[in-house]
């Protein structure tokens, strides 16, 4: 498959783990954290820490849309769905995330109105079709899907459609690299900067982290030999002494971002002073709330919610994984009372998460690649 | 109210803390725990790590372990609680439930197998093999409820007679009767009925059999959804094998009859939510024709299953547990036509999962793979048979594939509905 394979390629794969392993300084850990899920998802598709030698390890972030969501959000979005008339929509992957009292799925299963849409324009169409009804988009994701979002309030603005709102949960990444930076207990060499996040907002906004926090960044892009090549550009820097801000992922990731997409959510949409992260807590100005300008659109204004918080189960040690200081594995309950078919924490849910993922791909003892046998026992493994 | 809670002191109830399936889960994990160390420090010491000077094995000393030990402790205490009497713990029936997938699996082990628990169910085999008068009969049945009831290379007509024949097929049986109930709803066009009626006709002629038995019933509009069927088949079983996944051994090969994933591809595009569009067919086919020769010609075939709803990944994990085996296949391996790949990467699915309707998955033995290849290749359905892999000693239930990038990952059970990722 074009444009798919070549990216996928083992020789090449293998030239780029000889170059890494050969950075290696001995006796020196290398801890890299991979900030987006689709990273995550990547890693563990492809098996791509047999390539990695032992002392290099990735630390999963907090880059899954999904896994952020506090479970109070998903029963305030369950109530929202069981008002009468509404349609409830939104992304595939938020239909397993556990609330309280179960998921979408659950409450599918009870008779309420949700519905599965590829993108919120799907949520409109269906608006529009459904005269008689509410359809209610939840909103998730980071900046790369908040433009979507913000397109389909320009559209609903224009088209006049008065019974569509957004049931906004869009966050943002620079505040949660951020907390995890100031966070006491992780210590990151660098960091694997959100490819499609970078398409919007550009490379700019983590020249903090190279500058502030003397760490390196490389935007990258998702196949695996995009994530290779970045951790290649992460220990050159790193052996160089340098600590800058590289974009890997410049066949889509303009320096600048898209002044278009960026314009459209600053148009609908604003920061809130504070949001509830999942695992992370309260991390001000790090989340998106529709603006007051498109009220009519809001389902925060439109329909009451109740905005309990809900408190994640003792057991549940989410907020550690996605700060990168406990390894899936590391979790008390995981792989036993938590596992993808009844998760409990939200890390667990899609195929982003650090838990699922580890749970559904890595699972297993893996014999890696060490910096004294360089690349021929990654040879002759695969 | 715009924000939910405040950041300080906000009161925050703890989700399940009256009771609910996480309080509960969260308690029967505590119990295990317990019993588990227990047990460990009942166990006297001789497997213990070289260089290892503690004395109990307690929860203390594990964090003492060096990492990857811990690790392994870790995933073998999920192996144990895999391998725990399955819990359905939904109060109702979701749509994870018929995917195919562990939803689907958990239903059927804790409430079909529980309340019809006998010898001739419990392997949960594609049909059940049955001693009459001497005779040896396989036995089957299998609802169709296919949306869009029309798709390119096929419909629910065919559909509702291949997947019987090939039920029966895959027990070594020669497919014979067929029964076919319809559930119509009140106002569906004849014509469409007609339509599908002439096709079962079509695909029976083909397979050589005839439907002999069947029923009607009409609900009201808006209580089915245009036409279900059911079917049911028996077939007779003139060879001597006796086929099943628990058969398979250390050394087999594992083979597929062609490429996969066409069928559930087709009908996902077919139903026009995605705006894709793609030069695809269903593979729904009868393979019985198929198997007949390969079974002549390789005495060494242990294992046939059709690979439909869950796809082939979920004949693989079906093989590793019914065996206590490992199962290792290779990506590069694995026939899969342009198309399906490019849709399936597209939409964030794994080809592994997404059903067939005329593809098998052979356990043979090992000695015998180039054989089995070749007699199913002699048939216009397996020209693009082909060795995925093989059965392993270990790791006992799990099924890892070697990916085309070089990398090694577990291929698990299917987890509901495959759902598209979002970014």
């Amino acid at each position: 498959m074009r444009f798919v394979d070549e990216f996928r390629d083992a020789d090449k794969a293998h030239a780029l783990a000889a170059k890494i392993a050969a950075l290696c300084e001995p006796g020196r850990q290398y801890k890299f954290m991979e900030v987006c899920g689709g990273h995550t998802h990547t890693i563990y598709k492809h098996g791509l820490e047999d390539y990695l030698p032992e002392s290099v390890t990735l630390v999963h972030g907090p880059g899954c849309p999904v896994c952020v969501i506090p479970m109070g959000r998903v029963d305030d979005a369950i109530h929202l769905a069981s008002q009468p008339d509404v349609i409830m929509t939104s992304f595939g992957d938020m239909m397993r995330v556990p609330g309280s009292e179960g998921s979408f799925f659950d409450a599918k299963a009870r008779g309420t109105d949700i519905r599965m849409v590829y993108s919120p324009l799907d949520s409109l169409k269906i608006a529009k079709n459904n005269p008689d009804k509410r359809v209610v988009f939840m909103a998730i994701g980071f900046e790369t899907t908040a433009p979507s979002t913000a397109m389909t309030m320009l559209r609903a603005k224009a088209a006049g459609l008065r019974n569509f709102s957004v049931f906004a949960n869009h966050v943002t990444i620079i505040p949660a690299i951020k907390a995890i930076l100031d966070s006491p207990d992780l210590r990151l060499d660098g960091f694997i900067g959100p490819g499609h996040v970078s398409t919007v907002i550009g490379c700019r906004p983590y020249e903090f982290i190279a500058r502030d926090y003397g760490k390196p960044v490389v935007v990258a892009g998702f196949e695996p030999l995009d994530i290779l090549q970045s951790i290649y550009m992460l220990m050159l820097q790193l052996s160089a002494g340098r600590s800058e801000v590289e974009n890997q992922y410049s066949r889509v990731v303009p320096w600048d971002g898209n002044m278009v997409a960026l314009k459209a959510i600053g148009e609908t949409m604003e920061l809130r002073p504070y949001f509830e992260w999942r695992g992370l807590g309260f991390i001000s100005h790090s989340a998106l709330k529709v603006r007051d300008s498109f009220a009519d659109f809001d389902a925060e204004l439109l329909f009451e919610v109740p905005g309990v918080r809900v408190a994640d189960p003792k057991a549940c040690q989410c907020g550690e994984v996605l700060k990168g200081v406990l390894k899936p594995w590391e979790c008390k309950v995981f792989g036993t009372a938590c596992t993808p078919e009844t998760p409990i924490g939200t890390c667990m849910v899609s195929p982003e998460g650090a838990c699922a993922a580890y749970y559904n791909f890595g699972r297993m003892n893996r014999t890696r690649v060490s910096e004294a046998q360089g690349v021929e026992a990654g040879v002759s493994r695969s | 109210m715009t924000d939910q809670g405040t950041p300080a002191g906000a009161p925050a109830q703890e989700a399940g803390g009256a009771g609910g399936w996480i309080a509960e889960a969260l308690r029967e994990h505590e119990e295990h725990e317990k019993q588990e160390e227990a047990l460990a420090t009942a166990a006297t010491p001789t497997d213990r790590p070289a260089g290892d000077h503690s004395h109990d094995r307690g929860r203390v000393e594990r964090r003492t372990l060096p990492m990857a030990d811990r690790e392994q402790q870790v995933l073998d205490r999920i192996d144990r609680a895999r391998r725990r009497r399955p819990k359905v713990r939904e109060e109702r029936i979701t749509m994870a439930h018929g995917a195919g997938g562990k939803a689907t699996h958990t239903l059927i082990e804790a409430v079909f197998l529980d309340a019809f628990r006998n010898p001739l169910l419990e392997p949960l085999e594609d049909a059940a093999r049955l001693h009459v008068n001497g005779s040896r009969v396989a036995l089957t049945t299998d609802s169709y409820v296919v949306s869009p009831l029309f798709f390119p290379g096929g419909d629910i007509g065919d559909l509702a007679v291949n997947g019987t024949v090939n039920d029966l097929t895959m027990a070594g049986a020669v497919p014979l009767y067929l029964s076919a109930g319809f559930i119509l709803e009140e106002g569906f066009p004849v014509g469409d009925l007609q339509r599908i009626t002439e096709s079962m006709r079509a695909a029976a002629d083909t397979a050589g059999v005839q439907v002999v038995t069947g029923d009607t019933k009409v609900d009201e509009r808006g209580k089915a959804d245009g036409c279900y069927i059911n079917t049911a088949g028996v077939g007779f079983i003139e060879r001597e094998v006796c086929l099943g996944v628990a058969n398979a051994k250390p050394g087999d090969a594992i083979i597929v009859s062609g490429e996969i994933g066409d069928h559930g591809v087709t009908i996902m595009l077919a139903r026009g939510e995605l705006d894709i569009e793609a030069d695809l067919q269903s593979d729904t086919a009868a393979m019985n024709g198929m198997v007949a020769g390969l079974l002549d010609a390789v005495p060494g075939v242990r294992a046939l299953r059709d690979a439909t709803r869950g796809g082939v990944a979920t004949i693989l994990n079906e093989i590793a547990k019914s065996a206590d085996v490992g199962v290792m296949v290779s990506e590069d391996d694995i026939p899969v036509r342009a198309e399906v790949r490019g849709a399936a990467e597209l939409l964030g699915i794994d080809p592994m999962y997404v059903a067939c309707e005329g593809r098998l998955v052979a356990v043979v033995d090992g000695g015998q793979a180039d054989q089995a290849v070749q007699a199913l290749r002699a048939h216009p359905l397996g020209e693009k048979a082909a060795v995925i892999g093989h059965v392993t000693e270990g790791p006992a239930g799990i099924v890892q594939l070697k990916t085309a990038f070089g990398g090694t990952r577990i291929v698990d059970l299917l987890v509901g509905d495959p759902l598209p990722r979002i970014c």
